[in-house]
């Protein structure tokens, strides 16, 4: 296996928005910059397959300026330790590589919060974000039946992008109440874009039925799912689907921040004015420091980029955008909070860890995360606690703990290669 | 227009084109469930972005690959964990 090294001045991981805003920033700074992501293309998933659609404007002119910018695409590529400071391990089809930096930016951004339900598991039973993933990147939705289920504004954006692509979106379920939702809104209505955004997607969502305080209470099918059973505080019944589309708002990806030593506060990853976080030199921006959408993360990057690229008068520029759009993720937070009833779907049977198999009953016994992994091994397979850990510490309040390398699994090969290199 | 590839999945020919996915090329050969659960479950992809594992088939001979992530290439050989 190849063993190659590379050195940067700003290092920055992750290319969704915050990502691209950071290195685009950076390197106007005269410095060298690399970008490091997971996916064959930057973008993030927000942006994902966005690179040729005109309408997305925001997508368009962030992607054409990275491409025109100094900064170094190391892509598809993945983090997975931290040899030592200053330095990632990462590995790609080319091997592993040892990248070195002076500065570190994490706009690691965000996932999908899963909740456990019975027949979660079923083929065809995915995230909202998941799949869209999957429609964006050739799957054909034309004519399948879709319920979009869960919480956040995504549910929309998933739905209305569905429909585009001729899927028969049956029904959109948001568990949060009309009277949260409502409040949401009138928060809203003091940003012109946003709203103008909301106003959008419901043309394209006139005629689908969107339902406020309904959740789904199962899933049901043979070899993948065939209905799904909704459930609102007044009643219950089934809808027939080829496809639940579920997700319940987002969890940070933190993982790479714990391992480099960030501290975190209430699950998010603390950072000061500049969005330098408790390490010095290292920097975060986007969804790890709080859900806060896509104007927020771009404010966040080009932060970051110019104050890790040395320029923080610049970097101040951008503190008023950035208060501005934070009052936004204050107002999501507790539009888009779980409701009680939410814990009480899963059975005995429920499998709530899906790469051990691990049911509801045998974690229900468990005092702890730590005894429920070394019990169970719930949280031990290869998503490493990414989809169990959230779903866990809703239904039971345990917080994971801190992350250990390799953050991803990876070869045999590269640990001894890493291992060889120090 | 993005080139066509020819992709196998499971030993039957996939027309692909090499911006979709594998996982997209396996779900146009009509197949639903990816992998066997450590139980015997079968399961179908979740996240699609590459952080759920679900979607790990053996790519070319290698295994474990999370199909969303990988792009369809020419004579790709795809198998789902029978």
């Amino acid at each position: 296996m190849n063993n190659s090294r590379r050195s940067f001045d700003v290092l920055v991981v992750g290319a969704g928005p915050a990502g691209i805003a950071a290195a685009c920033c950076a390197t106007q700074g005269g410095v060298r910059v690399g970008l490091v992501d997971n996916n064959a293309r930057p973008g993030g998933q927000i942006w994902r397959g966005e690179a040729q659609n005109s309408d997305v404007v925001d997508a368009a002119s962030w992607l054409r300026k990275l491409a025109s910018s100094r900064a170094e695409i190391l892509a598809p590529m993945e983090v997975f330790a931290q040899p030592e400071a200053g330095k990632l391990a990462t590995t790609s089809s080319d091997g592993v590589c040892e990248l070195s930096y002076k500065r570190l930016i994490l706009c690691t951004g965000a996932r999908e919060r899963f909740l456990p339900f019975p027949g979660w598991t079923l083929p065809n039973v995915m995230g909202a974000g998941g799949l869209q993933a999957v429609v964006k990147s050739g799957m054909d939705i034309a004519g399948k039946k879709v319920v979009v289920a869960g919480s956040g504004p995504l549910l929309l954006a998933v739905a209305a992008h569905l429909r585009a692509h001729g899927a028969d979106v049956r029904a959109i379920a948001e568990q949060a109440p009309w009277s949260r939702l409502i409040r949401f809104g009138m928060a809203l209505a003091s940003r012109g874009r946003k709203i103008s955004q909301a106003f959008q997607l419901k043309k394209q969502l006139s005629r689908i039925a969107f339902r406020a305080g309904c959740w789904v209470a199962a899933a049901e099918g043979n070899d993948k799912v065939e209905s799904v059973t909704l459930r609102t505080e007044r009643k219950t019944w089934k809808e027939r689907c080829d496809y639940l589309a579920c997700g319940f708002h987002l969890v940070p990806n933190t993982e790479l921040a714990s391992l480099v030593g960030c501290e975190l506060r209430a699950g998010f990853v603390r950072t000061d004015d500049f969005q330098e976080s408790s390490v010095s030199g290292i920097y975060c921006a986007g969804e790890p420091t709080g859900i806060g959408g896509l104007e927020l993360s771009i404010a966040e990057g080009q932060i970051a980029g110019f104050a890790a690229a040395g320029r923080r008068e610049k970097a101040q520029e951008y503190f008023g955008e950035r208060k501005s759009q934070r009052r936004f993720s204050t107002a999501l937070e507790r539009a888009f909070m779980l409701r009680d009833e939410l814990r009480a779907l899963s059975s005995a049977e429920t499998i709530v860890c899906r790469c051990e198999d691990v049911k509801f009953g045998r974690l229900r016994e468990q005092p702890s995360w730590r005894a429920a992994k070394l019990q169970t091994r719930c949280g031990m397979g290869p998503c490493q606690g990414r989809i169990c850990g959230p779903a866990v510490e809703f239904l039971f309040g345990w917080k994971a703990e801190s992350a250990r390398p390799p953050i991803f699994p990876v070869a045999v090969g590269s640990l001894a290669a890493t291992a060889c290199a120090k | 227009m993005p080139k066509a590839v020819s992709v196998t999945v499971n030993g039957a020919q996939v027309d692909a084109t090499e911006d979709m996915t594998a996982l997209v090329a396996i779900l146009l050969s009509g197949t639903t469930a990816l992998r066997r659960s450590v139980s015997g479950e079968p399961r179908g992809a979740l996240c699609g972005m590459g952080v759920c594992f679900e979607c790990g088939v053996t790519i070319n001979g290698e295994r474990h690959c999370r199909s969303c992530q990988i792009r369809c290439a020419q004579e790709m050989d795809i198998r789902t964990d029978e």
